[in-house]
């Protein structure tokens, strides 16, 4: 069996006295798209942030590509080819959309400042790559139109696509994405799965998610992993984990309960 | 006795610049803005109640309180005027204009005929009289001051921790579209902590006047109140009057001991360090953002 | 309208976008190549002024409009530059060994004094830079062997290799030199990663550094270039105003940078420039339109203070874009003319939400 491109062990964070993640451990296979599932207050973006080193865990640890990746600062994340999008929307509001592509392909830079300072051909040839690289992106999700607007402008839908799209200029081997239809209708979130699939397929990229529409969960998830208060809940196939008793239990109450669902007779 | 002396010279001056940080902290934790008109306002208060003094000729307790009136409308004005239209812009703006308005200000009063130029003192009742206690030669400036200071502190103290309206203040300043929506009348708020602000400034400049005379350029003093409010942490009123008197007492004391020019930069050598030991300050919160 | 049919990614990231501009900026450039000639010595000594203060206004741009960090005491910097030179010259120096000394000293000081940035942002680096600025004057007046002190320190006119630049013409053309510089530098910084780092940082950090930007490196390298520009129009200040002392550099100074950026349009090249020629022309304007108010009014020396406030004031709240944004709106609306609207550039209403959270 190959090795996990990411594997978490025993991660344990305390803020204070609330515990908010308590001795979680999985691993993301290669190629795979894990979802992480959990009412909210569950802890899932929380190891988010523990694994773009946003948090540090007060126990456990993380090894990404078997290297050891709590020793890493958060800028260094990128560069080891992990990129993520934010729950709420974390882009550069006074720039327009292609100068947030472009800064997504910071970490593949090859020049140095006094280059850049004096725009030699080496910094141009840099530029002209770059650019191709986040037309590319902008080719894959249907960016156009909002190329030169300006973000703040733009409305909460192409918002959150240009939040993907500035991962995807990162060019990352692993793509983190926090509740990539929260706030998206239908039509959107249809496209959204379907990205998603193309991510996988097409990119080759590896995709940890967390979600809360179970549809989408279901369409795209290799695997999901269910957490609940800090804890892991289930981990499995997306039907294995929907039909687990402990995660029906932690969404919509116990069994016991249904009773008082229950229509009474006229 | 000297060190003595020296020490509560420097809380005096110390509960001058934790007022004028007070001023500072009230309006930073109502609407999250920096204003850089303290200490400018305090100046207009001093020349409020010498104008009223002399000129005017009102007896003292009548002419303070009315000088502290007139600087809270004018407070209230200058909110109304110019600070409530640029809410909501990057807080580098609204820094400038604070600057704007301190010029405004201080260039006004330089331009009123015969007394915007010369320096003048404050006929307080208290001038010049001392207390002795023992071996120690206490000026009742500066024990006024102290004591002012005191009063004031407790009172405001009391209006944040156990009134809606300092509650109201909080809620607005950390997010001004929900404490609209929660039905607070943020405006008027707004208005209210300037008006304060500045009733709490000319306080300051009444109470510093009889030490520094009364001049256009008495501002200034104000910008070692940031030092202050830096120190004590910006969001904590407490930690403004605590600020204030660490400063003020650390520049008493290195204008005796150490070489000459320290004083004038002792402010802010200790803010620095602060900076670097505790950056949110003695009592400051640390707030993060979470995503 | 004019409307740039792009068929090339190159198109872009050119510095000059299309004939237009060439044509308007090729006019502006002969037009200050012969300046000399066209403007009086009096113009043309305010013209120098303007370039000096544009360069500085280029440094605080980059640090305060395009990275974010907030610089109240910019002022230490333009004095350090200033007194550097100064000295170096004195000592002999040949002139451009002494001008990157001036700039890289300033950029020195601008790491140490970037130093809490990596700590602290917003309002808390704002007093940090303002009690750097004190701390560096405070010096500048004590370190007397140096500097002179309080009593002043002339400075000798620019020379290097036995040629000695004593004539306003020749002193012109260098730093007209030195401001096209200046300026294609930062103009090729921003449209280069490094330039966008920057952008990113005052946008959102957190974004920034899951992008992979290290932002202790960036911020630091801000605050170096900052400086060091400061420095290097310090340097060619001192040697255009001979006489240099240590209240020159004080925070009324600072502030007036400050002014020139945010007047002139924070976040945009083109204001630095705006700023400049706004910085030099008030205090003429106020001189000539004093002889129309009354007396009182007129001779006063707070009438300055008065309509710097009342501009600065004015322009936070009527266009907070400042004198680009407003130039942007005027030729928009005759490029477009007569389908300009009113409302065109307004952004939208923002509440206020908490910057602490940032």
């Amino acid at each position: 069996m190959s090795e996990a491109l990411l594997s978490a062990r025993d991660l344990t964070v305390r803020f204070g006295g609330l515990v908010a993640v308590n001795k979680v451990s999985f691993d993301v296979q290669r190629g795979e798209v894990f979802t992480l599932i959990g009412p909210n207050g569950a802890g899932k973006t929380t190891v988010f942030n523990l694994i773009s080193r946003i948090y540090q865990p007060t126990a456990g640890g993380i090894r990404f590509e078997g290297e050891d990746l709590i020793a890493q600062p958060p800028h260094a994340v990128a560069a080891l080819g992990i990129a993520r999008t934010f729950q709420n929307i974390e882009l550069f509001e006074f720039a327009s959309v292609l100068q947030n592509l472009l800064i997504g392909t910071h970490t593949h830079r090859r020049t140095n400042l006094w280059q850049d300072m004096l725009f030699t051909g080496a910094a141009r040839k840099a530029e002209l790559h770059a650019r191709r690289k986040a037309e590319e992106v902008i080719d894959f999700l249907g960016l156009q139109r909002h190329r030169d607007s300006m973000v703040a402008g733009l409305p909460y839908g192409v918002r959150k696509v240009v939040e993907l799209a500035r991962a995807l200029c990162a060019e990352p081997k692993l793509l983190l994405l926090d509740e990539p239809s929260s706030g998206l209708n239908v039509e959107e979130t249809e496209d959204m799965a379907f990205w998603i699939e193309d991510i996988q397929s097409d990119l080759g990229i590896t995709v940890l998610m967390v979600e809360h529409d179970m549809s989408l969960v279901s369409k795209v998830s290799d695997r999901v992993l269910a957490m609940n208060q800090g804890e892991v809940l289930a981990l499995g196939s997306p039907a294995e984990v929907q039909a687990h008793p402990g995660v029906i239990e932690a969404y919509l109450g116990s069994t016991d309960d249904l009773s008082s669902l229950r229509r009474q007779p006229a | 006795m000297q060190f003595i002396q020296l020490i509560i010279s420097g809380a005096a001056q110390g509960c001058i610049y934790g007022l004028i940080a007070l001023g500072f902290v009230l309006i930073y934790k109502a609407t999250e803005t920096v204003t850089f008109a303290q200490g400018d306002l305090m100046m207009v208060g001093a020349f409020g109640g010498l104008v009223l003094m002399t000129i005017v000729g009102m007896p003292f307790w009548i002419a303070v309180p009315s000088a502290i009136a007139a600087m809270a409308l004018f407070g209230m004005f200058a909110e109304r005027l110019v600070i409530r239209p640029v809410l909501g812009q990057p807080q580098f703006s609204i820094v400038m204009l604070t600057f704007g308005i301190a010029f405004i200000v201080r260039g006004l009063i330089t331009m009123l005929p015969v007394i915007g130029t010369e320096t003048h003192t404050l006929p307080v009742p208290y001038k010049d009289m001392t207390l002795r206690l023992g071996e120690l030669v206490l000026a009742y400036e500066q024990l006024v001051i102290i004591g002012a200071t005191a009063v004031l502190c407790l009172g405001l103290y009391a209006m944040f921790r156990y009134t809606k309206l300092g509650i109201a203040m909080q809620a607005s300043s950390q997010n001004q579209l929900a404490a609209y929506y929660m039905g607070i009348p943020v405006q008027r708020l707004n208005s209210l902590v300037w008006g304060l602000a500045a009733a709490v400034a000319a306080i300051a400049g009444l109470l510093l006047a009889p030490i520094t005379f009364v001049h256009a350029n008495m501002g200034f003093i104000g910008l070692k109140a940031f030092p202050a409010a830096v120190v004590g942490g910006f969001g904590s009123l407490p930690g403004a009057i605590v600020g204030g008197l660490i400063i003020g007492i650390v520049e008493s004391l290195s204008g005796f001991y150490l070489p000459e020019g320290f004083k004038d930069i002792a402010p802010y050598i200790v803010v620095l360090i602060m900076l670097w030991i505790k950056p949110n300050g003695l009592f400051g919160e640390k707030l993060r953002k979470k995503v | 309208m004019r409307f740039i049919f792009k068929t090339d990614y190159d198109q872009d990231i050119r510095l000059v976008k299309h004939g237009g501009q060439a044509f308007w900026y090729g006019l502006l450039g002969v037009a200050l190549l012969l300046a000399p000639w066209l403007l009086s010595e009096y113009l043309l000594a305010q013209l120098i002024f303007v370039l000096i203060y544009a360069v500085v206004g280029l440094g605080l741009m980059l640090l305060a409009g395009f990275t974010g960090q907030f610089s109240i005491g910019h002022a230490a910097f333009l004095g350090v530059g200033a007194y550097t030179q100064a000295v170096l010259a004195a000592a002999g120096w040949p002139f451009p060994l002494a001008l990157a000394c001036a700039a890289t000293l300033s950029a020195i000081v601008g790491i140490v004094v970037g130093l809490p940035a990596l700590r602290v942002k917003g309002i808390y680096l704002g007093i940090a830079t303002l009690a750097f600025g004190f701390i560096v004057e405070e010096g500048m007046a004590r370190w007397e062997s140096v500097t002179g002190g309080n009593a002043g320190l002339h400075v000798k006119d620019p020379s290097f290799f036995g040629w000695t630049l004593n004539t306003n013409v020749e002193f012109y053309f260098l730093c007209l030199a030195v401001t096209v510089l200046a300026t294609l530098t930062i103009l090729n910084l921003l449209r280069s990663p490094t330039g966008r780092a920057f952008v990113a940082i005052r946008d959102s950090e957190i974004s920034a550094q899951s992008m992979g930007i290290h932002l202790a490196r960036y911020k630091t390298m801000s605050f170096a270039l900052s400086a060091g520009l400061a420095g290097l129009g310090g340097a060619l200040y001192a040697h255009k105003i001979k006489f240099l002392s240590p209240e020159q550099f004080s925070i009324i100074q600072s502030i007036d940078l400050l002014l020139m950026v945010v007047v002139g349009g924070l976040g945009s090249v083109h204001g630095v420039f705006f700023g400049a020629i706004f910085l030099i022309t008030m205090p003429q304007l106020i001189a000539i339109g004093k002889d129309y108010l009354p007396e009182s009014v007129g001779q006063s020396p707070g009438l300055q203070l008065v309509v710097y406030g009342a501009v600065l004031v004015a322009f936070v709240m009527f266009e907070p874009h400042g004198l680009y944004g407003r130039w942007l709106k005027i030729r928009t609306y005759l490029q477009i003319f007569p389908f300009y609207r009113a409302g065109m550039f307004k952004r939208q209403k923002a509440f206020q939400k908490s910057d602490r959270l940032k």
